[in-house]
């Protein structure tokens, strides 16, 4: 029960931020001319930005069947890695049926906020899962309903906890660990580089991430073998 | 766009799902080798990282907001004041400086 509550409160910023990101979803959903509920459905069974973002681009400009099983594929390849690195760190009693089904919540978000934890159990992860997703499907419900009328400066203000929760991560694990401070340094540079460079700043953002990350993650590996002098 | 809705919306639901489940559902006991180990360790950090910046900057109305939030962040969490203090005090931070940018811009 314990385990529960634990989840729900960490859960809590990541849910406020998801509002204000899923807003501008039903916004936007609603000027491509989808149905609210349409919207609400694809976050329900969806809970990513990117993916839905690129997915209704695609879907009002009728693309291909395989086009967008492409797009999703490459734009959310990064899932597979999260969850494998968070398959390391559940307990025992977190296994078979409850992977299925806790799986389906593995977003950038979730997953960092549980990979603080050195152990994760299934009721602190399905208590995590709790408000990003009620937050994740109302703030859709509402920006489709309700269109554009959140303020600039609020949504601006919301979008940002989301930044702040990361850095509240990643900022300590700095501070405590070269190595960390070596490896985020290099994932910014590239992240940089793919984001104002011509010919990399076409990639579609959640690939361009997924590289970054990743080569970062793998430099570190190889610099950086944890159990060394400097790692954990 | 009616009747394709839904095989799009499986798509989309399909291919995200199964790759956030297959791994973490197959992926069966401790993984020995050092360098993967290192690698996944390593993860959580750099996606975020590269979550954030630059998209920081670029979220707010006026930029200077952004910057404005992601130095307050910074400092709470180097004294590492916990998610939910972080976050509040980026919000607060970013709606002031919003405000004060509307009014003196």
């Amino acid at each position: 029960m314990n385990h529960i509550k634990r989840g729900i409160k960490d859960g809590l910023p990541i849910g406020i931020g998801y509002f204000s990101v899923s807003f501008s979803f039903g916004v936007l959903a609603g000027n491509y001319g989808f149905f609210w509920w349409q919207a609400v459905l694809i976050s329900m069974t969806n809970l990513t930005s990117a993916g839905q973002f690129a997915g209704i681009g695609l879907m009002a400009a009728g693309g291909a069947y395989i086009e967008m099983m492409i797009t999703q594929f490459t734009i959310n390849m990064r899932y597979a890695f999260m969850s494998l690195s968070l398959s390391q760190k559940v307990d025992k009693k977190f296994g078979g049926i409850y992977r299925w089904l806790l799986g389906f919540g593995m977003t950038d978000e979730i997953f960092a906020v549980a990979a603080r934890n050195k152990v994760v159990s299934k009721s602190y992860f399905a208590g995590l899962l709790v408000l990003p997703y009620i937050g994740w499907t109302s703030g859709t419900l509402a920006g489709a309903v309700l269109g554009n009328i959140l303020p600039n400066l609020l949504a601006g203000a919301l979008s940002v906890s989301l930044y702040a929760m990361f850095i509240a991560i990643v900022v300590p694990e700095m501070k405590n660990f070269r190595s960390v401070t070596v490896v985020v340094s290099i994932a910014i540079a590239l992240r940089v580089a793919f984001y104002y460079l011509p010919v990399l700043r076409d990639i579609s953002s959640g690939f361009a991430l997924t590289i970054c990350a990743i080569a970062a993650a793998f430099i570190g590996a190889i610099c950086f073998p944890i159990g060394g002098e400097d790692g954990e | 766009m009616e009747n394709n809705f839904l095989i799009y919306l499986l798509i989309m639901a399909g291919v995200t799902y199964l790759l956030r489940a297959i791994p973490f559902a197959l992926a069966k006991g401790k993984i020995e080798n050092k360098t993967v180990q290192s690698f996944l360790h390593y993860i959580p950090y750099t996606v975020l990282a590269a979550m954030t910046v630059p998209a920081v900057f670029y979220e707010t109305a006026h930029i200077g907001s952004g910057v404005v939030g992601f130095a307050v962040a910074i400092i709470f969490a180097w004294y590492e004041k916990g998610l939910v203090k972080v976050a509040a005090a980026a919000c607060a931070a970013v709606f002031l400086a919003e405000f004060a940018f509307l009014f003196f811009s």
